[in-house]
């Protein structure tokens, strides 16, 4: 095949300017949108300051909007790039820039809008707030915008870092280094949302708590960060790290690892920014119990990153297991399937331990003296609502670890791949459902804590029976790759 | 590698029914989840009716079960009948 090189540089630089700027410009909107509804909100409860309001309003849609600007200005630069040797790993790196710059901004845009939201409700109630009320919305924005600036970096790095012309091969994972960033950014930016809103909000009602309110959301903004640098580590050894003989088959795992991982992300940093928010809540709630809040939001935010560590894992083993001389057909399918089937299913499970964890905190705080039954249901709850994601880490490890006979034929391929795929979303939603349960079961707990074997039983039943979807799904995908 | 028509008929089928079951359980997933929280909540306000509200949100699951029966079906009729 003769490529006109010149040229798919400048496809793969509109497609990526494309990208960049459409996935990014939504979460931006989004947020501001939420602000401004919330402005309005504020502005029908106290006219009087109605200047204020808007004032705020407008301060904290300018920094949701950064996200987005950051998306614009790398789409520019990708409209009028020169490459000066144009490869055709370049024009995998360009479209993996476009593809963590957009996607990467979209959680930042959304989760930023939160803090801007609380402090506009905030100010309506407690004018005389709004300077300290401002600071904390701008360092609660700023940190919601970390994994848009660390999408960012990747994106440039991929854009303007030369990677030689040696192994064509290559340009799968520099594609896969991008969507890597780009989707692990999602959750971490939403869920680093929640604890600044909340803590915005907290002080409305305990004014004098602004320094340790301030303090917990920045802990739990960081916590909400994890998934994200997870993302960005996978992303950098893709572009980095020297994996030896390149075979396609090498190749196919090293683009894997990438998606797995970017997947994976997105529960656990959605998820985390549950308890954060309701511990920052609950402090301005019950400022007596400031440290078995923090400690259980920590717990609770713990496990919740589980799932996106076994991406991690997953994602770790297909980068540097060597797979010897596996023959390409089918084996290939068989790697994409073991990264979609725990890079998918990590999310339904960790935004359901996430839901959990909130659960929890905003118990204790209405009832500090039930801590220990608490914190005993959502372990359980919680980890319940991992087996969906082990599920798909069972699947993951048959599909990397059974040697399939080479064959000619497509269909043994499409059976893998579609085993993963059918286990990774069959997993979503009992995740899920599961950590919805778990959520219900810990909230009531707190208040009727009586009754904390009936409804620890009434819970277990009913994560069970929502279990049962993901255990269809298992089914399928070991029929798909044992029985067909 | 040539692909010919059984080949890609076999392979549609595969991943027809894994998308099939795959997506087809996120609804019930998620719907039966929603059934068990508000259970807890129920029997939280209520401990004295909990049987009754077991009862219910076990047929109340049940009912949001079908739609992933069906999938299950329609993914082992494209694996073995069709």
């Amino acid at each position: 095949m003769d490529i006109d090189l010149q040229l798919l540089m400048k496809v793969a630089a509109y497609l990526g300017g494309g990208l960049a700027i459409g996935f990014g410009a939504i979460g931006a909107a989004i947020g501001e949108g939420h602000i401004a509804a919330q402005a309005n909100r504020a502005l029908s409860e106290n006219p009087k300051i109605s200047g204020d309001i808007v004032k705020t309003m407008l301060v904290g849609q300018a920094v949701a909007e950064s996200a987005a600007i950051f998306a614009l200005v790398i789409a520019v630069l990708l409209l009028f790039l020169q490459v000066p040797t144009p490869t055709l790993l370049k024009a995998a790196a360009l479209v993996g820039a476009g593809l963590s710059m957009g996607l990467g901004a979209l959680g930042s845009g959304i989760g930023s809008g939160m803090p801007a939201a609380g402090a506009c409700r905030g100010i309506a109630k407690q004018p005389e707030l709004m300077g300290r009320m401002t600071v904390t919305m701008l360092l609660g924005a700023a940190v919601c915008q970390t994994p848009a600036i660390l999408s960012m970096v990747v994106a440039l790095m991929l854009m303007f870092i030369n990677f030689g012309d040696a192994e064509v091969l290559k340009a799968a994972w520099l594609l896969s280094a991008g969507l890597c960033m780009g989707l692990g950014a999602i959750g971490s930016g939403v869920g680093s949302g929640m604890p600044a809103g909340e803590a915005c909000s907290g002080m409305v009602r305990q004014p004098d708590l602004t320094g340790r309110l301030t303090a917990t959301m920045l802990v739990g903004s960081a916590v909400c960060q994890t998934p994200a640098i997870l993302s960005m580590v996978v992303a950098l050894m893709l572009m980095f790290v020297q994996f030896g003989d390149i075979t396609p088959l090498k190749a196919m795992a090293l683009f894997g690892a990438g998606l797995c991982m970017g997947l994976g992300a997105i529960g656990s940093g959605m998820g985390s920014g549950h308890p954060a928010g309701e511990a920052c809540k609950g402090m301005s709630r019950q400022p007596n119990v400031t440290g078995q809040l923090t400690a259980n939001m920590l717990v609770g935010s713990a496990v919740t990153q589980t799932p996106a560590i076994f991406a991690m894992v997953v994602a770790l083993m297909l980068m540097f297991i060597n797979f010897g001389d596996l023959p390409f057909n089918p084996t290939w399918a068989a790697f994409l399937g073991a990264a979609l089937s725990t890079g998918l299913g990590a999310i339904g499970s960790g935004y359901g331990c996430g839901l959990a964890a909130g659960a929890s905190c905003e118990g204790i705080a209405r009832h500090p003296r039930n801590v220990t039954s608490v914190t005993t249901i959502m372990l359980v709850g919680q980890a319940v609502a991992q087996t969906p994601v082990i599920f798909g880490l069972l699947i993951s490890f048959v599909l990397m670890f059974k040697v399939f006979p080479e064959t000619a034929l497509l269909s043994p391929a499409m059976a893998l791949l579609s085993a993963g795929l059918c286990m990774g979303f069959g997993a979503i939603g009992s995740g899920l459902g599961n950590g919805m349960t778990a959520e219900g079961g810990v909230r009531w707990v707190a208040r009727q804590v009586s009754y904390a074997t009936l409804l620890m039983r009434i819970m277990l039943v009913g994560q069970a029976v929502s279990q049962s979807t993901a255990i269809y799904a298992m089914v399928i995908s070991l029929v798909l790759i044992f029985v067909i | 590698m040539e692909i010919e028509g059984v080949d890609l008929v076999n392979s549609a089928a595969y991943l027809g029914a894994g998308i099939a079951m795959g997506l087809g359980a996120i609804g019930p997933g998620v719907g039966e989840g929603m059934v068990g929280a508000k259970a807890c909540e129920a029997i939280g306000r209520n401990p004295q009716e909990a049987a009754l509200l077991t009862r219910t949100m076990l047929v109340g699951q049940a009912v949001s079960e079908s739609t992933g029966i069906y999938s299950l079906v329609i993914a082992l009729l494209l694996l073995f009948v069709v």
